[in-house]
């Protein structure tokens, strides 16, 4: 492994002028469970770490009825599936970061990380797409805020500028009637990165009979985790069938572009998609109806 | 050979001798080894598949400060072309030397080319990065049937196929083609009712040891090699040692620490001549640890293979005649485990007429070596495959066909010998009596698909050289000298033997396992040998003790030798009518010094090794994932000395078995290039995908043996994958011939993708 610098940033100002000072040589440290091993395996080169762990903002899980959840971007998994209000409100988001690596990385590894990481295959994006979540940035000209659904442009690649970084991630209080769910398909039970992931929101209506609204996103099939627009509004007002859901999976097979690679083949993961989006639709609609 | 059958110690299950240290961390692995004044090797490979080294400049890299020594093969003596034997396979030392660090040409990725001494690891890593090759790039071959076509890129311009003794003259990639036949085949298979031929292919396997390879050398100014490291066998290493580097045997001593694993990927050495060498150019310490991707690229995994399996039966279900071709991935250098997968492939069967045709490919891939039973998964998972479904064509139960057709004492196995007593069909018969099998499976609960699997497996097992001392002390307890690498628990099944003999707890012994220079030549802790070759030399050791302590007590008493019985642990004689008793722990501390046994043994008559799984799955006909459900698998063990290691040994080839049927496999690109070289991707089955296997310890003791011991380590490892392909292939309703049955190739053959 190359050596190169550490420094632990006190403030985002401090985070700022360091990633600022150096450009695409600096590179936020917060679990650190991609960056470590991008750097040992020499997949990345760089000068400096900046850990963003001793900074307050970033690290804290708050709610509030304006913002609905902030979720300090270098939250550990761990942090978000043991925190009761978090496991009833987003039990999608749950989901997710329950299976991100193993036991031993979920100690570590944050949602922040996994969005700036901007691996298609990230199991978190999709579930946060669905849950219409925006992640707060902050540089050099201030903070902005960007739906977490633009928020990757390429594989490792995101919207954010040098002197940028990831400060925390805001999710919207669920609708009653609401629930989300995710999941990916693994060819073993741990330890494998998604061939294929989807995640879905739905919000029904007080019989829960019908959908009010629901969202679909998909992990693996492009070079960016994809929000499912059309399968999505498809679903809007209609009533919960085996027929309309199937609809919604093949909305979603045809936005997927899937490439084969040592994970799964083009095919495999076309075919995953419907598979997925059928499963994650009705595992967001039974839990409606069971929480009733 | 002892006459009391009520054993005192066999088949008890007493705390390992090794466990205290290794759960409290205490025991010294071979990346535990440090000195003050170390230097840190690294090995720079080849990033192509097939490439000719034009020239290696080593001008920019030996500038690096850090830099001690550099190395390339041009600092290997030159080692001529000598077949030796090595464990469980046989090699070519110049093909060994040229894998060591390649001479003219890198025949896979990863391939060492040179390698670094540097006083920190970081800056080794770096200066190999500044070593400069000259390639040029040459068309790579990864398919075993490829590379057998006549107009395939040749590996060696120096190889000629052996083909049934003979040699020819036209260069190419078969390295040996190799024939078994007997009876008549033709007339065989005009008798069958019922023929089934098809074709398999299984995938290049790792062992998957999570202890990575390591070495560290020291040479000392009076020309002794010291090698510490992690190995199958120490003496083994010090043959490799001597051969490559031209030193006799007594100038290198090998430490063989703890091991982390092997499954016969630990017997060739890799890092440790380089590691050597480098150390006998600076005269200083110099320790190798290999990462992960260097295992997977650079050290021998288990051969790919395509077999084909021909096999008919009458209606009766009796096999009238069988016939398999296998073609092996040798990897970059002839020596795959074809040879032992043609014995392997029938054995389990009375077959009259048959005939196996064997195939050792060269390709560029890593040498391939030993895995656990090699070359009988994947021959067996052919042969096991075609019986399944000529059983279900002649609608016959798949245990009530082995029963018909299984071999037993006095049989001819495929390859010659007569069979002695086997407890093959013991196996088979506790299959059928075992409750898993009584009990029926659901077939479509909640839309999934499930199946039930039945397979066999052999494997021959091995005896050879093993040497043992003890040690009486005046406390009565002894020590149990020995050379065998201790991976399963073989500590305790050695001690065992030896507490059996002399009447003591198995906590009275207290085994070592020593370096070369302490011990008689033993062999590799291989071929499921240990337990049976070094327990013999371990029975042998404490006969010799106890008749030197029959001496110690006949003197004691002012008796003979022959007045003196012993019985449960304990010296007994009468003397004019008084009854005399001493205990064994009395006579050691008035034996008035110590007693020594040294015995060195080569027993034959290893008892072959039979297993007989089933397995109840279930298939996700949605996204083509297996899950286990229930796990049975039944051994003849001849006998367990420690039933729970012996447990142990079975659960663990099911587990890896699992993984050769379902997700593991290299994977490569056109390049040549491994895409999975990370325990990521390289897909060995977690806990989470194992159901509790359940094991039956069967037992027909092997008449070669005092106590009837037969090797167990590798059987296990030979039914799964056709048990596991046998249950997908009732599940869905499509026979599966290719592994691993990954959930894209289950919804390829239901035709969902």
């Amino acid at each position: 492994m190359q050596a190169f610098e550490y420094v632990a940033a006190k403030s985002i100002s401090e985070a700022i002028d360091l990633l600022s000072e150096r450009g695409d040589q600096a590179r936020i440290l917060s679990g650190g469970t991609d960056l470590i091993v991008q750097v040992r395996e020499k997949r990345r080169s760089l000068e400096l770490m900046v850990d963003v762990k001793q900074i307050p903002e970033v690290n804290e899980i708050s709610h509030s009825s304006a913002d609905g959840l902030v979720l300090g971007a270098s939250t550990p998994c761990y942090k978000i599936y043991n925190d009761p209000d978090i496991k009833s409100a987003y039990p999608g988001l749950i989901d997710a970061v329950s299976i991100i690596g193993g036991i031993q990385v979920q100690g570590r590894a944050s949602v922040g990380g996994n969005l700036c990481n901007a691996s298609p295959a990230a199991d978190s994006t999709p579930a946060l797409i669905v849950l219409d979540a925006t992640c707060v940035i902050a540089g050099p000209s201030g903070t902005r805020e960007v739906a977490a659904k633009d928020f990757c442009t390429a594989p490792g690649q995101t919207t954010m500028e040098n002197g940028e970084f990831l400060t925390s991630i805001k999710i919207p209080t669920p609708d009653t009637n609401s629930s989300s769910f995710y999941l990916r398909f693994i060819p073993r039970n741990e330890m494998d990165i998604a061939v294929v992931g989807a995640g879905a929101s739905v919000v029904l209506d007080e019989s829960h009979k019908s959908f009010v609204s629901a969202h679909v996103a998909l992990g693996a099939v492009a070079p960016t985790p994809l929000y499912a627009e059309e399968a999505s509004n498809l679903l809007s007002g209609q009533e919960i069938s085996d027929e309309i859901i199937n609809q919604a999976a093949e909305a979603a097979q045809a936005i997927a572009r899937p490439i084969s690679d040592m994970r799964g083949t083009a095919n495999q993961r076309k075919h995953l998609v419907g598979v997925l989006t059928r499963r994650a639709l009705n595992g967001a609609v039974n839990r409606v109806k069971e929480t009733k | 050979m002892p006459e009391d059958k009520e054993f005192k110690v066999i088949g008890t299950r007493p705390i390992r001798h090794d466990g205290i240290d290794k759960v409290t961390g205490r025991a010294a692995y071979g990346a535990d080894i440090h000195f003050p004044d170390m230097l840190h090797g690294k090995v720079l490979r080849s990033p192509y598949a097939h490439a000719r080294i034009k020239s290696i400049d080593i001008s920019k890299a030996s500038s690096h400060p850090a830099v001690k020594c550099i190395i390339t093969s041009d600092d290997l003596p030159l080692v001529e072309d000598t077949i030796t034997e090595l464990g469980e396979t046989v090699i070519n030392l110049k093909y060994l030397s040229d894998n060591i660090l390649a001479s003219d040409k890198a025949l896979y990725k990863g391939h060492p080319v040179a390698a670094v001494a540097a006083t920190d690891p970081y800056a080794a890593e770096e200066a190999i990065n500044m070593i400069e090759v000259d390639y040029e790039i040459l068309e790579p071959v990864l398919d075993v049937r490829q590379a057998m076509e006549p107009d395939a890129p040749v590996l060696h311009e120096s190889l000629k196929t052996e083909s049934m003794g003979k040699g020819e003259d036209q260069s190419q990639n078969v390295a040996s083609h190799s024939q078994r036949k007997h009876g008549d085949l033709e007339a065989g298979f005009a008798a069958a009712d019922i023929i089934v031929e098809r074709d398999f292919s299984t995938a290049t396997i790792h062992q998957g040891y999570i202890e990575t390879h390591n070495a560290t050398a020291q040479y000392n100014e009076d020309g002794e090699l010291t090698v510490w490291c992690s190995t199958q066998g120490a003496f083994g290493v010090r043959d490799q040692l001597s051969k490559i580097l031209k030193m006799p045997v007594s100038k290198i001593k090998v430490v063989p620490m703890e091991i982390g694993g092997g499954f016969g990927g630990k017997v060739q050495v890799y890092i440790k001549p380089i590691a050597a060498l480098l150390a006998m150019k600076t005269r200083k310490p110099v320790k190798m640890t290999m990462t992960r991707t260097e295992v997977f690229e650079g050290t021998g995994p288990a051969p790919g293979s395509y077999i084909r399996v021909k096999l008919g039966a009458d209606k009766t279900g009796k096999i009238t005649a069988a016939e398999a071709h296998l073609i092996f991935e040798a990897g970059a250098y002839p020596g795959s485990a074809v040879g032992a997968g043609s014995l392997c492939i029938f054995a389990p069967y009375k077959i009259d007429n048959l005939q196996i045709d064997g195939y050792d490919v060269v390709l560029n891939k890593p040498k391939s070596s030993a895995y656990r039973a090699p070359g009988a998964p994947n021959a067996c998972f052919a042969s096991e495959c075609v019986i399944d479904e000529i059983c279900q064509k002649l609608d016959m139960d798949p245990i009530k066909f082995r029963l018909i057709n299984g071999a037993k004492e006095g049989d001819r196995r495929c390859d010659g010998p007569i069979y002695p007593k086997i407890g093959y069909l013991e196996t088979v018969e506790a299959a059928q009596q075992h409750g898993h099998y009584a009990e029926s499976i659901d077939k479509t609960p909640n839309g999934k698909l499930r199946g039930r699997g039945v397979a066999s497996g052999f494997w021959m097992n091995g005896g050879g050289r093993s040497s043992v001392t003890i040690n009486v002390n005046a406390d009565g307890r002894i020590n149990l000298i020995e050379g065998s690498t201790d991976i399963g628990g073989t500590r305790a099944s050695i001690a065992m033997q030896a507490a059996e003999v002399l009447g003591l707890s198995s906590e009275d012994i207290m085994p070592a396992v020593v370096d070369t220079d302490s011990v008689g030549y033993t062999g590799v802790t291989g071929g499921s040998r240990t337990t049976f070759a070094t327990g013999i030399a371990a029975i042998n050791a404490a006969e010799n003790i106890r008749a030197q302590m029959i001496g110690v007590v006949a003197n004691h008493w002012e008796l003979k030798p022959s007045d003196v019985k012993f019985k449960d642990g304990t010296f007994l004689a009468q003397k004019n009518g008084e009854e005399l008793q001493m205990t064994f722990k009395e006579v050691a501390a008035v034996a008035g010094g110590p007693l020594v046994g040294s015995v060195t043994a080569s027993p034959g008559g290893a008892g072959n090794g039979f297993a007989t799984h089933i397995v109840d799955l279930e298939v996700d006909s949605e996204t083509g994932k297996v899950d286990i459900l229930r796990y049975t698998a039944i051994q003849d063990v001849g006998r367990a000395i420690h039933p729970s290691y012996a447990e142990g040994q079975v659960e663990g080839g099911v587990a890896q078995g699992v993984g050769w049927a379902l997700s593991e496999g290299y994977l490569y690109n056109d390049e040549g290039h491994m895409t999975n070289a990370s325990f990521l991707d390289y897909r060995m089955p977690t806990s989470y995908d194992l159901p509790s296997i359940e094991t039956v310890l069967v037992e027909v003791p092997n008449p070669g043996h005092p106590y009837g011991v037969r090797g167990a380590g590798e059987v296990p490892l030979v039914p799964p994958l056709a048990a596991i392909a046998n249950a997908v292939s009732r599940a869905i309703g499509v026979r599966m011939t290719e592994l691993p049955m990954s959930p894209d190739r289950v919804l390829e053959a239901m035709g969902s993708i």
